[in-house]
């Protein structure tokens, strides 16, 4: 050491170089290293899931459609005053037979017809009808247009429709957004929908107060749970937690289908209450096809996931300071609420989250014991994607949960942080 | 715990009272999975106790649901379906996430916390999403309806349990084992294989073990990524849920649970060996 002080120059490494610059060098290297590891990985989940979300997102404002199949009434119609209630002008019928001509000759005019249906009911027989005639249209003598087109279906004389074809032909649209908020684009802008068409955000309030309504009965039902399995002793304590950890790695399916046989009118829960002369026979409870049947199997099939972070932050509190707070004259109930309670919440805190974040994408089993009363968004989103085809409206009622969650999940990262989740 | 001899008439009584509350909650935790395997026996096309099978006349009990399992055509496609996309996926997400997890425990990772995030997402975006989403985009890429497909999906649904797991066992891993094996001339392929891998292979079974069930469970994914041709067991078992057809269901319920009997054995078995070897109580 005292040797290379002598010479004054930076401390210098077995090779010669810089040590500082070689220590980088070698701190690099292991941050190359670290990351190659990572990189296989990262690139898997790219692939097969961050760019599939990404195109749910992408596709809730998409609105290609319309310019791509009446490109030229797209254009004509840019000028056209919505608010002054006249018809347009004979140069946008014009492009408006052009283009139908072309999109009934390719099919596509149906798709469009659809997509605005969406927005403004009734518009898709519009094109339908019209489309129908569409292939034989002389456009060099077949004028005017204005007229022409009027006399196949009245439907082309009320600005109304016109003003959704002018609303709708921007290739990016919050009109999906819109729609799932319970709102449309009406002359003015942005409007409520009548009360009558409100569904959505009835169904996110919905969705959100079962959830709390699961996770409060999650918390209720956890917490002795919990405390018993952290202050038994070791052996008795592995045997009780067998009975928490085999729902856990219990099939979902089963669970479910377990609640919706022992849930059913002439079911085993039923049987036993008129077996014992609670209920009558002929009047058996319907708690099945309801809220009450969503609520009772979630908790069933979420409790483990509350169940198991409470017992490990309990886990972690000695007990003497239960005992040192009785011996200073604090009555139980006391030195439960005061010294034992507020170390356990943590544990109340990180199990709320991860139950509430679980039980609001719930799908499967809403579905299958939530009749049409206890459905969540989920339901919603995955009816627009297999029955009723309206992807933009399923992906921007997606893109809505995603937000929900994620804000969650990044308060469970910064209260509990993801390195900390256990299984089992 | 135990009920000190001083305690007053009012300290006992709740002592009894919660620890029957909490016989109740642990009642209700596994009664729904209990009452289905008795319910699977029944000779009758019932979801229910039939008056036999209270009185324990072995008339009311059969083996036909499972007969009828084992030789319907559906649920024997389904089986196989599952069999064969479940380990596929497990070899994926167990190979990839195992790598990663050591790559994510070296000391200096930049971007530690949010790799870590994005690789733990799969488990917390809602399934109807992730199913969304997939949908869409292997439809794209040509992937969807493909068994690819579903492997490629519930791989990275699995992907989560692994990092977690295997993480988990690697906090307590001595690095100074590595540096010494490499010391002694070992090339990090061989320490890796020799020394690191049989003191975390109790994480990374336990993670391949999430992998497989989250696979072997998984329903809403595969109902939008796959096509007939992959229709699982899972899958069939929705469909007869909602359309309410036989309760050879019930059959089926049952061997699932004695399957994952016996995952949660090996899981439990797993993790005290792990502790044990780290020195830690086992617990």
């Amino acid at each position: 050491m005292s040797d290379m002080t002598d010479t004054g120059g930076p401390v210098l490494a077995a090779d010669g170089t810089p040590l500082k610059r070689s220590l980088a060098r070698a701190l690099r290297r292991q941050k190359m290293r670290a990351l190659m590891l990572i990189a296989p990985l990262l690139l898997f989940i790219l692939i097969s899931f961050i760019l599939p979300v990404a195109d749910m997102l992408y596709r809730s404002v998409q609105n290609g459609i319309v310019t791509e199949t009446l490109p030229r009434s797209v254009v004509a119609l840019a000028d056209w005053d919505a608010k002054s209630g006249d018809l347009p002008s004979e140069a946008v019928f014009a492009a408006m037979a052009a283009d139908l001509k072309e999109a009934a000759a390719a099919k596509t005019h149906t798709k469009v017809g659809t997509r605005l249906n969406y927005e403004n009911p009734g518009i898709s027989s519009l094109f339908r009808k019209t489309g129908r005639k569409a292939k034989k249209f002389d456009l060099e003598n077949g004028g005017p247009w204005k007229e022409a087109l009027i006399d196949i279906n009245e439907g082309w004389g009320e600005p109304d429709n016109w003003r959704t074809i002018q609303t709708y032909s921007p290739p990016v649209t919050a009109g999906y957004f819109l729609n799932a908020v319970d709102m449309r684009v009406g002359p003015d802008g942005a409007e409520a929908r009548p009360e009558s068409e409100q569904i959505y955000m009835n169904l996110l309030k919905r969705t959100l107060w079962m959830s709390l309504t699961i996770t409060v009965c999650c918390i209720l039902l956890a917490y002795p749970v919990a405390w018993i399995l952290a202050n038994l002793p070791m052996r008795q304590a592995n045997m009780l937690m067998i009975l928490v950890l085999l729902p856990f790695w219990t099939s979902l399916l089963v669970r479910t289908s377990a609640w919706k046989i022992l849930l059913q009118q002439q079911g085993v829960i039923n049987d036993i209450l008129v077996w014992i002369g609670l209920v009558d026979d002929s009047a058996r409870l319907v708690i099945i096809n309801n809220q009450f049947g969503t609520i009772v199997a979630m908790t069933h099939i979420l409790l483990p996931f509350m169940i198991l972070p409470m017992y490990s932050v309990m886990q972690t509190i000695p007990p003497t300071y239960l005992r040192a707070a009785k011996s200073l004259g604090a009555t139980d109930w006391t030195a439960f609420w005061r010294v034992y309670f507020p170390q356990t919440v943590p544990g109340i805190g990180a199990g709320s989250i991860l139950v509430f974040i679980l039980a609001i994408g719930y799908y499967i089993t809403p579905a299958l014991v939530g009749g049409t009363k206890g459905t969540f968004i989920s339901n919603q989103i995955a009816f627009h994607i297999s029955s009723s085809l309206n992807w933009g409206l399923a992906s921007a009622l997606g893109a809505i949960l995603l937000a929900v969650v994620l804000v969650l999940y990044w308060a469970y990262d910064k209260i509990v942080g993801i390195d900390n989740v256990k299984l089992g | 715990m135990a009920l000190p001899s001083y305690a007053s008439t009012g300290q006992r009584i709740w002592y009894y009272t919660f620890r029957v509350i909490c016989g109740l909650i642990f009642f209700f935790l596994i009664a729904p999975i209990a009452v289905v395997i008795p319910l699977s026996f029944n000779s009758q096309d019932f979801f229910t106790f039939t008056k036999e099978m209270l009185s324990f006349d072995p008339a009311g009990y059969s083996l036909k649901h499972y007969r009828d399992f084992f030789s319907n055509p559906d649920w024997q496609d389904a089986l196989w379906n599952s069999v064969k996309i479940a380990p596929t996926a497990t070899l994926l997400s167990v190979s990839l996430g195992t790598l990663a997890a050591i790559g994510l425990s070296q000391p200096h990772v930049p971007a530690r916390r949010a790799i870590m995030a994005t690789l733990i997402s799969p488990m917390i975006v809602p399934l109807i999403i992730s199913a969304a989403g997939m949908y869409f985009f292997y439809s794209r890429i040509g992937l969807a309806g493909t068994y690819w497909g579903v492997v490629l999906a519930h791989a990275a649904l699995g992907i989560p349990f692994v990092i977690i797991t295997v993480t988990a066992t690697l906090v307590g891993f001595d690095r100074s084992l590595t540096r010494a094996a490499a010391n002694m001339g070992a090339d990090p392929v061989t320490t890796f294989f020799r020394v690191q891998m049989p003191l975390i292979l109790p994480g990374v079974i336990s993670g391949a073990l999430f992998a497989f069930i989250t696979s072997f469970d998984e329903v809403v994914v595969v109902i939008f990524v796959g096509s007939a041709k992959q229709q699982t067991l899972p899958w069939q078992m929705f469909i007869g849920l909602r359309e309410q057809i036989s309760p050879t269901i019930l059959a089926v319920a049952t061997i699932l649970v004695v399957i994952s009997i016996a995952l949660l054995t090996t899981v439990e078995l797993l993790r005290r060996r792990s502790e044990r070897l780290r020195g830690m109580s086992p617990g």
